[in-house]
């Protein structure tokens, strides 16, 4: 394991296999949180913890599940540490930054049932990462799903002031403009060596 | 307009079976609360998986068992799992049945299994069954529930083989991996990419917005 194989593991986390633009993970809280700007950024850095913590925790849960030769309760032990973690985030978030949490809404609880995490560590499990390799994976999935998630942010901004037919408003006009970002992200494919 | 005059002279058994509560909770979510269509639910398998119809349908199929059995054992253990704690009973619930939906298909074709890959797993987190165990499940009788998990499952079956047909048809010139177009069809690649789900997506929202609004106007 050297440093250039972490830094694979870290692009192709972030940019080759995009979670949202390549993998389709997240795309509820993609969809729900990206009108602006703001809470666009910190859902990002919210969901980047959580999926920080759940990877971390995923490493010793497998370790564990395979030591005493229960692989099946993997699914079941994943989403429970999920849902703790989340939980712990949404009172964090609450006691520290009120206008946050509104903000948020309930995409905030939601984070449980955002697939890139339970991915994550599904993803990571399946690949045999040891533990630093899970760390830096889930670093640059949490990367490239903020980095997704302002860019379309920033996209819907702009759109907000032009003229858009009214059948296309909405839910479709954001597919459309996540296609055509899930375009560009094709560019890196061939980074990070893999 | 015809087909109905020609069916009040003959029985009134469809009429009756229109008219019934139950059909309208089966109906629902085929068509008016369809969950992909309208209520855009569940969006990742529907766009991960759904690039050729084969695999849209075994994932449909997978999503659906789920949702009927979790519906059926939310309703039937509603009024013994205590408030605070239900979200955490339902998620359980689910991840036990998507357990043995990922055994059970590993069973029966390893190479199924090999290209739905991780998002068998994934249909715990399906925001679709979570918001139908806590909107219908949790509140309504079990014979209701499984009308509506039917419902919701046909719907969302339905949609992933319209997304997965288009995809699969346009990117690859097969349906069920029969070929449909002559020789020389140029194959648009992008289809069968993940941008291309999102456009085909798009396209079938602008189709049924379209479709709502005409409707509204006239």
């Amino acid at each position: 394991m050297t440093v250039a194989s972490l830094g694979n593991i870290f692009i192709s986390a972030c940019l080759v296999n995009n979670f949202v633009l390549a993998y389709f993970l997240g795309i509820c809280p993609f969809l729900g949180v990206s009108g602006k700007m703001e809470t666009a950024t910190k859902m990002g850095g919210a969901v980047t913890f959580v999926m920080l913590i759940s990877s971390m925790c995923a490493y010793g849960i497998h370790a564990l599940l395979i030591a005493i030769g229960a692989p099946f309760l993997q699914l079941i032990s994943y989403i429970v540490v999920i849902a703790s973690t989340v939980q712990l985030v949404e009172m964090f978030v609450k006691k520290m930054s009120p206008a946050l949490f509104r903000a948020l809404g309930i995409f905030l609880p939601l984070i449980t049932t955002n697939c890139a995490i339970l991915g994550l560590a599904l993803f990571q499990t399946n690949k045999g990462y040891g533990f630093v390799e899970s760390i830096v994976y889930a670093a640059g999935a949490g990367a490239g799903f903020t980095l997704a998630l302002i860019l379309i942010a920033g996209l819907r901004e702009q759109l907000e002031f032009s003229e858009v037919p009214k059948v296309v408003k909405g839910t479709a006009l954001v597919l459309l403009t996540a296609g055509i970002l899930s375009l560009a992200f094709m560019g890196f494919s061939g980074l990070g060596g893999k | 307009m015809s087909n109905s005059k020609n069916d009040n002279t003959k029985t009134s058994f469809w009429d009756k079976l229109k008219d019934s509560p139950s059909t309208d909770e089966f109906m629902k979510g085929i068509w008016k609360d369809n969950p992909v269509f309208v209520q855009v639910l569940g969006m990742c398998p529907v766009l991960a998986v759904t690039n050729t119809a084969e695999n849209a349908l075994a994932m449909g199929l997978a999503t659906a068992f789920v949702l009927l059995m979790s519906n059926v054992l939310v309703s039937v253990l509603r009024n013994f799992i205590p408030k605070q704690v239900r979200i955490a009973s339902y998620i359980l619930i689910i991840a036990s049945f998507v357990t043995i939906t990922d055994y059970v298909i590993q069973a029966i074709s390893i190479d199924l299994h090999k290209s739905l890959g991780a998002f068998i797993s994934l249909i715990v987190v399906n925001c679709l069954i979570l918001s139908r165990a806590e909107a219908f499940a949790s509140k309504n009788t079990i014979g209701k529930s499984v009308l509506d998990a039917l419902g919701m499952g046909v719907g969302f079956v339905f949609a992933l083989l319209c997304l997965g047909g288009v995809r699969e048809l346009l990117g690859n010139g097969t349906l069920f991996s029969y070929s449909v177009f002559p020789e020389g069809f140029q194959e648009w690649i992008i289809m069968i990419l993940p941008a291309g789900g999102f456009f085909t997506l798009a396209i079938w929202l602008i189709f049924f917005n379209f479709r709502n609004q005409r409707k509204a106007t006239v």
